[in-house]
């Protein structure tokens, strides 16, 4: 399977109107029209191998895991481990006791608020985090510093939408011990250097926690190579179904953490007396996982692994760059959000409009926006707005969809004019 | 677009573009503050009760077309009411944003709204502004605060 994927990869151009027939849901209608659907950032759709392997889950070996002896469970188990392994390999991480199932990027994040930051941080101490963060890589911190009187410090963005590497390494100091960092805003776009960052946090001893939910479904992703000490992504965004979720941390670190949740599956012995924890990654997941999301997420990841991340980013760069030069071309429309290096993400506002009346016209054109604060109100702030409307591309869009979008755009203007 | 124009009635388009008493009222008696998370927006509510009615009624903030007309129409649409007749008047208004058959036919320019019903996640838009002088006839007379 996987050499042939290989070699569709090597041979054929991006063919998007044959990767579009692996998306039951994109010949959908909305409102009697085909639906355009730019609002990846919040979730993405799936593909039909994503479908029938929870429907061939369910239908044939629905077990719990790692508790019967039985085939079924067997089969279950073994399914699991085979997604630890892949993810191991997508993020290449060291080794699977560094891959930990969670329910989602905010599930991963929190987990490590409560456990490494729990035991790490104290009075006086500080947790950095940007100005492009979602609420998810911001609220955690705020409750730990609360509870720790820690102090939450803040490096702000620019008017493009970057956070300056100056101001950056200037708000690091020996007081900090974490810092929490966005691989990719989901308002805006902006792709953090990301490696140059975390190597500047490392001089100073402090860790470096990644909402990567935005990267892994645009480019390919290194944990290695970033040298990341933890990393956190959802299913849901990469194709996946939802309820599934990743935290990658290094082996060292996990070692020294407390368990977060107590129950089944992170435990070795339990007595009234004492609990002995499981070794890793299972003292970090207690209960029956989300064992059809982990097999759906492991059908995402081939699914984008045939496809090539490298591929995905270069055809996504190219939709990006068209639908950036149409918008921008369009009078009383602004960006926001203009940094050189982004991901497929265009947030703008127009004129006299508000961006929830935008998305109710859009959407009786068939195009699915985000409108609102895309759960990042500091950044709106940043740009003393109080919402703005996201469109997000996947590797599965077109620059027919963009033109929509800008006859979308047209209409909205007309109506309001 | 003929369905757009059951949403954005004429009369909807120009109260989002020319908002009536959209003003800081200089001795309110009551206030309030509304926020709808889902797209962030606010408004403030102010009221000046005289003799148990509206004598006063001014809302401040920005928002979409629905939030601001809606805004616009119930300061119009309370003046002269008591506190019960305008609260009265609010669950009227809000049986013909949701209730399938609303049996509700004295709302006169309010009724514009009845459009909204077919989009469900537009009502809270069209609402805001009521649950704020809700809150603000509430407020029992304290002492204003703007915030």
């Amino acid at each position: 399977m996987s050499s042939r994927v290989q070699l569709v990869e090597t041979a054929l151009p991006f063919d998007v109107d044959r990767i579009r027939e692996d998306f039951p849901i994109l010949r959908e209608k909305v409102h009697g029209k085909p639906l355009v659907y730019l609002d990846n950032a919040a979730t993405t759709q799936k593909p039909r191998a994503v479908l029938d392997a929870l429907m061939d889950y369910y239908s044939h070996y629905n077990a719990n895991v790692h508790r019967a002896v039985h085939l079924l469970s067997t089969r279950a188990t073994e399914g699991c481990d085979r997604v630890r392994e892949k993810v191991c390999r997508f993020l290449n991480a060291a080794s699977t006791n560094e891959i930990i199932f969670t329910r989602g990027a905010t599930d991963s994040l929190n987990l490590v608020a409560y456990t490494y930051g729990r035991q790490n941080i104290r009075a006086g101490d500080e947790v950095l985090v940007s100005g492009l963060e979602h609420h998810s890589n911001i609220v955690p911190w705020q409750m730990l510093c609360l509870e720790k009187g820690a102090h939450l410090r803040v490096v702000q963005i620019d008017d493009r939408g970057l956070i300056p590497l100056d101001e950056f390494e200037n708000a690091l100091n020996e007081r900090t011990r974490v810092v929490a960092l966005a691989h990719v805003s989901n308002a805006l776009g902006t792709v953090n250097p990301l490696a140059e960052m975390i190597e500047m946090v490392h001089r100073l001893g402090a860790v470096v926690v990644v909402d990567g939910a935005q990267a892994v479904p645009h480019m390919p992703v290194d944990v290695g190579a970033l040298d990341a000490d933890f990393y956190a992504f959802s299913g849901h965004k990469l194709f996946g179904p939802t309820g599934i979720g990743v935290l990658y941390g290094k082996e060292a670190l996990l070692e020294t953490m407390p368990p977060f949740e107590g129950g089944g599956e992170m435990i070795r012995s339990v007595t009234f007396e004492k609990t002995e924890y499981n070794v890793l990654p299972y003292k970090f997941e207690a209960g029956t996982p989300d064992i059809a999301g982990i097999i759906g997420l492991g059908a995402a990841i081939d699914y984008v692994s045939g496809l090539g991340l490298t591929r995905v980013a270069e055809y996504e760069s190219e939709l990006l760059d068209h639908a950036t030069d149409a918008i921008s071309r369009l009078k009383g429309v602004e960006i926001i959000g203009t940094a050189p290096h982004k991901a497929s993400v265009i947030s703008f506002i127009i004129d006299g409009v508000h961006p929830h009346d935008v998305g109710t016209i859009l959407d009786r054109e068939g195009i699915a926006v985000r409108t609102g604060h895309h759960c990042a109100q500091p950044v709106m702030d940043r740009f003393q707005i109080a919402a703005t409307t996201r469109a997000s591309f996947a590797f599965y869009n077109t620059t027919s969809e963009v033109d929509s979008l800008v006859a979308g755009i047209h209409k909205v203007q007309e109506f309001f004019s | 677009m003929a369905d757009l124009n059951d949403l954005y009635q004429e009369i909807i388009l120009d109260h989002s573009k020319r908002p009536r008493n959209r003003v800081a009222l200089e001795q309110p008696t009551h206030s309030a503050e509304g926020y709808n998370p889902l797209c962030g927006d606010r408004v403030t509510v102010q009221l000046k009760m005289e003799n148990g009615r509206v004598a006063a009624v001014g809302f401040q903030g920005v928002g979409c077309a629905i939030s601001t007309a809606s805004a616009s129409l119930m300061t119009d649409a309370i003046k002269g009411k008591t506190a019960e007749e305008a609260e009265s008047t609010f669950e009227k208004f809000h049986s013909l944003l949701t209730k399938e058959l609303p049996a509700v036919t004295d709302l006169g320019k309010l009724a514009v709204f009845s459009g909204v019903r077919e989009y469900p996640m537009r009502v809270k838009c069209a609402t805001l502004a009521w649950h704020t002088l809700r809150a603000a006839l509430r407020s029992e007379n304290q002492p204003v605060s703007t915030e």
